[in-house]
């Protein structure tokens, strides 16, 4: 049994939300030079340009790229083989309050969802996923999210009879329908199967993997490349001012599923794929 | 790539008339932040007729809730946030005289119809460019509603911000989706 610091954790946090913030990776700046490389029309380039412009002034003066610091989702592998001298969301929390204030990001979180005039002040409490894996580490994974690709999200229950087709024409329908509203090129996590709480959380699950890397499973790979290829086809393009990039990539995470049923969620992520992981 | 057109505020019709879905421009001069609650309020005291915070006339509401300053700047990351959810605040505030709206993403119908009764615009920032966009405001300081946080209204000045006119005042939209609209009634 290994002994993890509570202090650790919330200094972890309050790092890696930080760098989200102001370090946009270095996959997802590959992904929009490719993008400009092949987007031929003025407007979708001057956006692709000024989102590459925007993210070496952030990374320079470390200022956040986009003045919607998210609301704090951090996922959470915990080792077994740890103890912790503390209360892990009182941690968690400690450093996205921290980071909040530290880094001048802004805090986003309403305590009542009906009430405009009850932000929360330091952007806590943080939505924390904890998985309980093997070993004696903690991995921590900080993920910002954004309101308003968040916004454009969706989870379908569908008929059995949807089958593989149906599956990629509501995600393309849903992303066409969206415009340039999640502020496009995006990246597209998709949760297929489990039920209807699980779907959602493996489409949040599927934006951690580093953009663009393709899911082991050949047919989720191969749907994953359908998928992108058809959502491209749409031409929402760049801001939804048309063009070839309305998706950088597409991940897909599969799970067992009630024969019933086919539940598919869809987590719509801006092109700022902003995400932070470190162990512990 | 063509060069953007300069424009400054307070709008003038015949420049807002001269512009087309499309066209690249800069404004410099002075710009409102309000986003949803702040519409809100602001609808509130049209209604109650208790005078608004800022003059409509000639104006522009930027959609925005910017970051906050870290020392040495003059405004945290402030770019766009989306449009839509601003709608059905908007014809009213055009009728009133305000001139252009900034944000991110399409809108509604109705909102083209109103740019184009009126000869209003609505102007698009790059979404998610806040940090390039920061750089092009000049100063920033909250006139009302300062409870609201990041939703409270600022007065920024703002010189050479790059926008794209989405909707221009004879019907036109950007947007490739978008159909055409019903012929006009004429400019009220």
């Amino acid at each position: 049994m290994r002994t993890i610091a509570c202090r650790d954790i919330a200094a972890t946090v309050a790092e890696l939300f930080q760098q989200a913030n102001w370090d946009l990776p270095q996959e997802v700046c590959t992904a929009l030079q490719t993008a400009l490389a092949q987007e031929t029309e003025e407007l979708p380039r001057t956006v692709l340009q000024t989102l590459l412009e925007n993210a070496t002034i952030a990374r320079e003066q470390r200022l956040a790229m986009c003045q919607d610091c998210g609301l704090a989702v951090v996922f959470v592998e915990l080792g077994y083989e740890c103890h912790l001298d503390g209360d892990l969301y009182e941690a968690v929390d400690a450093g996205v309050r921290e980071a909040y204030a530290k880094g001048y990001l802004r805090k986003s979180l309403l305590a009542d969802p009906l009430d405009r005039s009850s932000n929360t002040g330091d952007n806590t409490p943080a939505i924390v996923h904890v998985k309980l894996v093997g070993g004696d580490r903690v991995r921590l994974h900080c993920a910002p999210k954004g309101g308003g690709s968040e916004n454009m999200s969706a989870l379908w229950m569908l008929s059995p009879s949807a089958g593989r087709e149906g599956v990629i024409a509501r995600i393309v329908e849903h992303v066409a329908a969206a415009g340039g509203k999640p502020c496009p090129p995006l990246v597209l996590g998709v949760g297929l199967g489990g039920n209807f709480e699980k779907a959602a959380l493996l489409a949040k699950e599927a934006l951690l993997r580093p953009l663009g890397q393709p899911s082991p499973l050949k047919e989720i790979a191969d749907l994953e490349q359908e998928i992108l290829q058809r959502v491209n086809a749409t031409g929402v393009g760049p801001m939804g001012l048309g063009g070839r990039t309305t998706a950088l990539a597409v991940h897909v995470e599969r799970h067992p599923c009630h024969l019933a049923s086919l539940p598919l969620a869809l987590n719509v992520q801006c092109h700022a794929a902003r995400h932070k992981s470190a162990v512990i | 790539m063509s060069t953007p057109s300069r424009l400054a505020t307070p709008l003038q019709i015949e420049r807002i008339e001269a512009l087309r879905a499309g066209d690249t421009v800069l404004l410099s001069g002075e710009v409102y932040t309000a986003r949803d609650a702040a519409h809100q309020r602001l609808l509130q005291a049209i209604e109650a007729g208790t005078g608004l915070p800022f003059s409509l006339e000639g104006g522009v509401i930027y959609y925005c809730g910017p970051a906050p300053a870290p020392p040495g700047h003059t405004i945290g990351s402030a770019g766009p946030t989306s449009s839509y959810r601003m709608d059905p605040y908007t014809p009213l505030l055009h009728e009133l005289g305000l001139k252009a709206t900034i944000g991110k993403g399409d809108r509604g119908l109705t909102v083209r119809e109103t740019c184009r009764r009126y000869g209003c615009l609505y102007l698009i920032a790059v979404g998610g460019a806040g940090a390039l966009l920061a750089a092009k405001v000049v100063s920033a300081e909250v006139v009302a509603y300062e409870d609201l946080g990041p939703e409270a209204v600022r007065r920024l000045v703002v010189a050479d911000l790059p926008l794209i006119v989405a909707y221009d005042a004879h019907g036109g939209s950007v947007f490739p989706g978008d159909p055409p609209l019903p012929s006009s009634e004429g400019r009220s």
